[in-house]
This record gives C-alpha cells, sequence and structure tokens, in this order.
C-alpha cells in the first residue's frame, strides 16, 4: 500500500466512523426526541404530571376569544382527534391565526385548561402573494389556506 | 501525468491567477447582488402571511446555503491536502473558515431578527437552530485550533481532520427539519418536486444564491491569494511580489 492509499484509507475511516456514531445516536435521538405533546397525548397523560411540557397542535377556526381590556387570550388547540384550551396572556407573533400550527409552552391547569406561558406559531414552507392564497382558497386547493390542513405529528 | 497540475498550483501562479479571478467573480457578484436586491424588495409581491417581513429570505437563506456550501468546500480541500499533500489545498480550506463562520452568524443572526415577530421567540432550541449554531463553533473551533499551533503543517493536518469529521454535522442541518418535529419550516427550494414559492418571489431568490456564491468565490480567491504570499513569503517570487509592492506604495 503506498502512503497516500493508506492516508485515503485513514480519511475514508474518519469519515465512515463519524457518519457512524451520529447515525447512531441520531436513531436514539429520534426515539427521545420529542419537540411537543398533541392534545390526544396530552389528555392521555403522556406529559410527566405537575411538570412544564409543549403542546403542538393548530388553532381551532373561530375559537380564538380576547378579554377586553387586557392582553388575555384563550383558544383551542386540537389534533386530529382531541382537542384542548390554552389560556394565555401576552403578544401573539404575527403568524398566530385560525389553523395555523402553534406550540405553546406551559402546564396543566387542574381544571384541564393549559396555561401558556409562551406561544411559538409555526410557519410553513410556502411563499406567495396574498391574491394566489385567495384564489388557491377559493379552489380549495389542498394544503392551502381555507383548506383543511392535517395535523402535525 | 499531473505535472501540469502541479504546475498549475505552483505559489507564484496562484497568486497571479486568484488576484485576477477574485475581479472576474466578484465583479458580477455585486452586479447580481443589485439585481437580486431590487427584485427582492421592490418586485416581489409580499407574502400571504407573513407580508414583509418574508424578505428576510433573500439574505437569510443565500447565507445559509453558503454556510453549508463552504463547510463542504473546506473539508473536500482539507481531505485533498491530507491525501496528495497538496499545500495550495490547505490554502484554500485555510481561507474557507472565516467566509464560511460569517454567512453562518449572517444565517443565524437574520433567523433570529425574524423569528421574534413571526414565531414569537428570537432562538430556540429547535434541531435546525442547534445544528446551525454547532456549525458556528465547528468554523470557530477549526480557526481555533490552527492558530494553536506554530508550525503551519502541522496545523494544516490537525484542522483538516476536524473539518473531516464534522462534515457529518451538514446533512444534519439540511435533514433536520424532515427528521424532527422543528419550529423551523421545511425546505422550499432544495426537495424533489417544484419549489413551493411563486415565481415572482422566486426569481430574485435565485439571483441573491448565485450573487452570494460568486461573492464567496471571489473572496475566497482573494484569501487564497494572500494565504499563499503569507505561507511563502521567505521565497523569491515573494519577495519580488513584496519589493514591488512596498516601491508602489512609496511612490
Amino acid at each position: 500500500m503506498t502512503p497516500r492509499r493508506q492516508r485515503m484509507l485513514v480519511v475514508g475511516l474518519v469519515v465512515a466512523g463519524v457518519a457512524a456514531a451520529v447515525g447512531l445516536s441520531l436513531r436514539a435521538f429520534q426515539e427521545n426526541l420529542l419537540y411537543f405533546y398533541t392534545p390526544t397525548q396530552a389528555l392521555a397523560g403522556e406529559p410527566p404530571a405537575g411538570k412544564r411540557f409543549r403542546l403542538g397542535g393548530l388553532v381551532e377556526k373561530g375559537s380564538v376569544r380576547r378579554e377586553s381590556g387586557s392582553l388575555e387570550v384563550r383558544f383551542q388547540v386540537r389534533d386530529n382527534q382531541q382537542e384542548m384550551t390554552v389560556a394565555y396572556s401576552g403578544v401573539l407573533p404575527d403568524l398566530f391565526r385560525d389553523g395555523q400550527g402553534v406550540i405553546a409552552m406551559g402546564y396543566l391547569e387542574p381544571g384541564g385548561v393549559f396555561r401558556a406561558d409562551e406561544v411559538l406559531a409555526k410557519h410553513d414552507e410556502n411563499y406567495m402573494p396574498p391574491e394566489v392564497a385567495e384564489s388557491l382558497a377559493a379552489q380549495g386547493h389542498p394544503g392551502k389556506p381555507g383548506a383543511t390542513v392535517t395535523a402535525p405529528n | 501525468m499531473w505535472t501540469w497540475f502541479f504546475r498549475l498550483a505552483s505559489p507564484p501562479h496562484v497568486y497571479a491567477l486568484a488576484g485576477k479571478l477574485g475581479l472576474w467573480f466578484l465583479i458580477p457578484a455585486f452586479a447580481l447582488l443589485a439585481v437580486g436586491t431590487w427584485g427582492g424588495l421592490v418586485l416581489a409581491p409580499p407574502d400571504y402571511q407573513q407580508g414583509d417581513a418574508f424578505r428576510i429570505i433573500y439574505v437569510h437563506v443565500p447565507s445559509a446555503y453558503l454556510s453549508m456550501l463552504i463547510y463542504v468546500t473546506m473539508a473536500l480541500a482539507g481531505a485533498i491536502g491530507l491525501i496528495w499533500r497538496m499545500k495550495l489545498a490547505h490554502a484554500v480550506a485555510a481561507s474557507c473558515a472565516p467566509i464560511g463562520a460569517s454567512f453562518t452568524f449572517a444565517a443565524l443572526v437574520t433567523g433570529a431578527v425574524w423569528g421574534k415577530p413571526m414565531w414569537g421567540t428570537y432562538w430556540e432550541w429547535d434541531p435546525r437552530l442547534t445544528s446551525e449554531l454547532i456549525l458556528l463553533f465547528l468554523y470557530f473551533g477549526y480557526m481555533g485550533l490552527r492558530s494553536a499551533y506554530e508550525d503551519i503543517n502541522q496545523a494544516d493536518r490537525a484542522s483538516a481532520i476536524l473539518a473531516i469529521a464534522g462534515v457529518a454535522n451538514v446533512p444534519i442541518i439540511h435533514f433536520s427539519v424532515i427528521w424532527w418535529a422543528s419550529l423551523h419550516q421545511g425546505p422550499t427550494l432544495s426537495k424533489l418536486g417544484a419549489p413551493s414559492i411563486s415565481g415572482a418571489m422566486l426569481w430574485p431568490l435565485l439571483t441573491m444564491i448565485l450573487a452570494f456564491t460568486l461573492y464567496f468565490l471571489g473572496v475566497l480567491a482573494l484569501r487564497v491569494k494572500g494565504e499563499v504570499l503569507a505561507r511563502e513569503f521567505q521565497s523569491r517570487w515573494a519577495e519580488d511580489v513584496l519589493r514591488g509592492i512596498s516601491t508602489a506604495g512609496s511612490q
């Protein structure tokens, strides 16, 4: 084996070794790294009791209720099976709206209401002018605003 | 068989060529940058959900794309330098790092500025954001490791191995939004099938990506020029070059 071949082999082994190590740790991650719980999981008692957790889902259409004179807002977050009331006091992100995917950080109150201290809105990968969005919604295009959206898993 | 290649890679030749290449890349880069900026900020319509805030895409996406492209370039150059003992390749790898770190920083900052009003937070320990931050630390580690060695050959070898090992992070950044439930949106352009962005918004984005890439190549060429001169400063040709610069400066 020439020295050059040997060095090529070493570089190859470094890449293969790191790739294998990363691949294995990612496999382990995939099972543990859960960024949020869905309302179905939360109602089934999956998040540890009394602990803060993230609740993720879609804002139920027409469910947003604002209290006059304060920043207090209540809305329903749902997945494709269950829904849950979220109470939040603060400024909502610009992308927050009916049907939008949101992640709320907080805890479950005894009454079954999720008290959030942070609400994040998730954006999708579609970019278009408002007129296009309107005409797509009018045609009931799947996956576009105005049409039924699937819950994130 | 490879003699022409090695002659091409001889330091005085590279020094002269890199200076010319730098200009050839930078002039079209600035022209395209002007076109893309006009197209993105003036001609493109506002987004249906984000309004005008989506326009950060014209800086954020090219920066993020280059942060990864430059890392792969750096690792490949390092591997070539390691395997073929080619000093020019190491010079290229070393020149890549500060440019790549700058684009990574730009991608993180523009993302944070956009994230506060849109998502509701500047920073989230989300798979995409975290892996991009690790990329920034890889660049810092690479530059730190290089400067820790007195001997440039040792610095070349050690930093090349670090760059090659770190390349595993690049696919993680790209696929993080697909593999995990991430706050960051999925890929708009780099996927099979048509891009999910309207044409009037797309062309300025592609123009900006091309402009940023040409800018990177131009700055890389100029950095390689300086790097080659710094490495060869005791040689005959470098002395001639430096004497030329100092006489030109004193006139």
